[in-house]
């Protein structure tokens, strides 16, 4: 019966990059697996058994000398909501469908959004590498923060989850603006209490928190850049969960080092990870965590669901729920 | 000088006739009047405070002005130097951040001593009954401290959830090649809060809690009113054991009192999730952190994230500073320069109340 299910390209279990267990034995239950290492033993033999691609943290990289080896590919499943890393067009013009994981990664990133504002707000990190020092021996009167709550938000990107950013934002009584190509409704503003700012640079002026949740196109790269960030206020705190090119790292650098913004916490950046020589990992009002937005074993779970759903959907010749269609 | 002497002069016109020597002390007191400003002049009527310091372990810069717009100011450590000569001036003591210590040692020494008044709303330090006992009133700062307290009990519970620290760490640290696949952290979305604790800050909490989707128990002496249960959708937990059995976060807001001193022990730790978060922002005595300790390494609970423990800080070589599974904070409820002025102005104006005979905004009576 093994050999009767379909087969799928994953890049590896366990290892740097690989699958959890127990996410690879969601596949398991409906496809056999071949990973990435395995496949290139062999391409001749296993490339045209392959109709289903999974790509799970930008692996395997989507590239046309893989896709050479892989006749029978109908779909390639990524997890995660981004597909800036897919030549989408041109995976496509070899009758290959796209598909990502909409939905499903929503809450989980607005949470590590509110986690990376407030740990930044209230000095989290600094506080505990305070508490845990040996040289340590009063406690500190000087580690203050900012205040979250009554203080302003500045949503850029308010797609679904930006739109959770607000509502959890609503709860600490942060008052919210946004910034997005198209308004949201009436109801969707009221629901979390914000305010359409059709200009950025009003939004960046009168921000405590710019939080930055577009998705990664050729508009919004470099979105973030010397301008915007000198129009910000410099008790401002920037935090991205987008994609690293969506700021102007070089910019950032410098207005975090003249104090032009009071700090930064980012999720992503570019490249990932970071040279080890960067200066934005020397930078004491810097909190960056390695693009962790969807890693909880619940969302992970729903993620690779949702990534089997739409391979299944493929393979099988029926419409696939996620497939991203491009305009 | 002429002039000094020529305005002393005109003043002996209007005052009683003062033999030679009082003159020469009329003409020194005048001198200061003419050269200083009138403020100055103001300053000896106002009430003496005594506070702990400026900088250091005391106050910041910034928040003493507040102070000293109603009071003449002197720090523990000028006092010391003359407790005899400041003593009887001292009508309100200053505490902040447990100092200077309200004990019988400083307190029979200010025997004008109408008020202690405390910078927060914590007075698990101070002998109520026995300060009250010396005629004197103790007031607190409720309200003002709340949101950022609630405030840092989010960020905690998000730090420990989604493992911020260690994620910052892999990402800063030199020998990183790579993005690590294998950072996982626990859901916040839909899971299930529950405050042990629901004064103003424990419904702060709740509050923000429900932004998260959260689904929120709580037990408290009292229950709340329907009102505000269902304006942040908390369902009361008459017995504390079902809140901890149901809870993948467990956030303590009590005050500490002989009620509340070690409330969560083994029996408690035991009967939470071996997947829940304890969150701790009342006094480190609520927890018994030998009980705490045990329960972390052996996977009882699966982590702890502490702004308070006992002592404060804790000796160096606690194991609770090593275990990966523990973040700690330095007691940073309140520290925002938002709050902390907010807090010094209530004191103040408690203090005032006090030391005027008016309305006392926020006396702690036991």
């Amino acid at each position: 019966m093994e050999e009767e299910k379909p087969w799928v390209l994953i890049s590896e279990v366990g290892g740097d990059h690989g699958y959890l267990a127990e996410l690879a034995d969601i596949v398991k239950q409906h496809f056999h697996i071949i990973c990435y290492k395995e496949l290139l033993e062999n391409p001749e033999l296993y490339g045209p058994k392959v109709q289903a691609l999974l790509n799970w943290k930008f692996c395997p990289v989507v590239e046309p000398e893989l896709l050479r080896l892989l006749p029978s590919l109908k779909v390639v499943a990524s997890g995660g909501v981004g597909v800036d890393h897919l030549d989408v067009p041109f995976i496509n013009s070899l009758g290959v469908k796209v598909a990502n994981t909409p939905g499903v990664v929503s809450d989980s990133t607005a949470d590590l959004a509110m986690a990376l504002l407030l740990a930044s707000a209230r000095r989290i990190l600094e506080g505990h590498q305070v508490a845990i020092d040996p040289k340590t021996v009063l406690i500190p009167q000087r580690l203050m923060g900012v205040e979250v709550t009554n203080a302003s938000l500045g949503i850029i990107g308010m797609g679904e989850i930006g739109h959770k950013i607000a509502q959890r934002a609503k709860g600490f009584d942060m008052k919210i603006v946004y910034h997005n190509r198209r308004r949201r409704s009436a109801e969707d503003e009221r629901a979390v209490g914000a305010k359409f700012c059709e200009s950025l640079d009003e939004l960046l002026g009168r921000s405590d928190f710019v939080m930055v949740a577009v998705k990664l196109t050729a508009e919004t790269r470099g979105l973030i850049g010397h301008r915007e960030l000198s129009i910000m206020k410099p008790t401002a705190t920037l935090v991205n969960i987008s994609r690293g090119q969506v700021v102007d790292q070089n910019a950032l650098v410098d207005a975090l080092q003249s104090g032009r913004i009071r700090a930064a916490a980012l999720d992503v950046t570019h490249p990932e990870p970071l040279p080890r020589d960067h200066p934005l990992l020397g930078l004491p009002s810097v909190l960056i965590t390695p693009h962790i937005g969807i890693n909880t074993f619940t969302t992970a779970r729903r993620m690779v669901e949702r990534m089997v759903r739409n391979a299944r959907a493929a393979v099988e010749g029926s419409p696939v729920p996620d497939e991203v269609k491009l305009q | 000088m002429m002039r000094c002497v020529h305005f002393a002069r005109r003043v002996t016109k209007l005052w009683a006739p003062v033999e030679a020597p009082g003159l020469l002390k009329v003409t020194n007191l005048q001198r200061s009047a003419c050269h200083l400003p009138p403020k100055k002049v103001m300053a000896e009527e106002k009430p003496w405070a005594l506070f702990s310091e400026v900088g250091g372990e005391g106050y910041l810069e910034g928040v003493i002005g507040i102070m000293k717009q109603h009071f003449q100011l002197i720090c523990h450590k000028d006092f010391l130097k003359n407790p005899l000569v400041y003593g009887p001036k001292i009508q309100a003591l200053f505490v902040w951040n447990c100092y200077p210590a309200a004990e019988p040692s400083l307190l029979t020494s200010l025997p004008s001593l109408k008020v202690v008044a405390n910078g927060g709303v914590g007075i698990d330090h101070l002998d109520v009954s026995y300060i009250n006992s010396l005629g004197v009133k103790v007031t607190n700062t409720p309200g003002v401290v709340s949101a950022a307290t609630a405030d840092m009990a989010m960020g905690l519970l998000l730090a420990s959830a989604r493992k911020i620290v260690e994620g910052h760490l892999i990402s800063v640290d030199p020998k990183t090649t790579y993005l690590p696949s294998s950072l996982m952290g626990v859901e916040v979305s839909g899971s299930t809060l529950g405050i042990i604790g629901m004064g103003n800050i424990g419904y702060k909490i709740a509050q923000r809690g429900k932004g998260f989707d959260m689904r929120i128990l709580y037990h408290n002496r009292t229950r709340r009113c329907l009102e505000d249960e269902e304006a942040v959708g908390a369902i009361y937990c008459r017995n504390m054991d079902d809140l901890l059995k149901e809870s993948d976060f467990v956030v303590l807001a009590v005050n500490l009192s002989p009620e509340t001193k070690h409330l969560i022990g083994h029996r408690e730790l035991a009967l939470m999730k071996d997947t829940a978060t304890l969150v701790n922002i009342s006094r480190g005595l609520v927890v018994d952190q030998e009980a705490l300790l045990k329960a972390l390494q052996s996977g009882v609970i699966q982590a702890a994230a502490l702004d308070v423990t006992y002592p404060e800080p804790l000796p160096r070589d606690h194991p609770l500073l090593s275990l990966p599974n523990v973040l700690l904070t330095p007691h940073a409820g309140t520290n925002t320069n938002t709050t902390v002025r907010k807090m010094v102005q209530l004191m103040v104006e408690n203090a005032v109340a006090v030391v005027k005979g008016s309305q006392v905004p926020n006396e702690v009576k036991l």
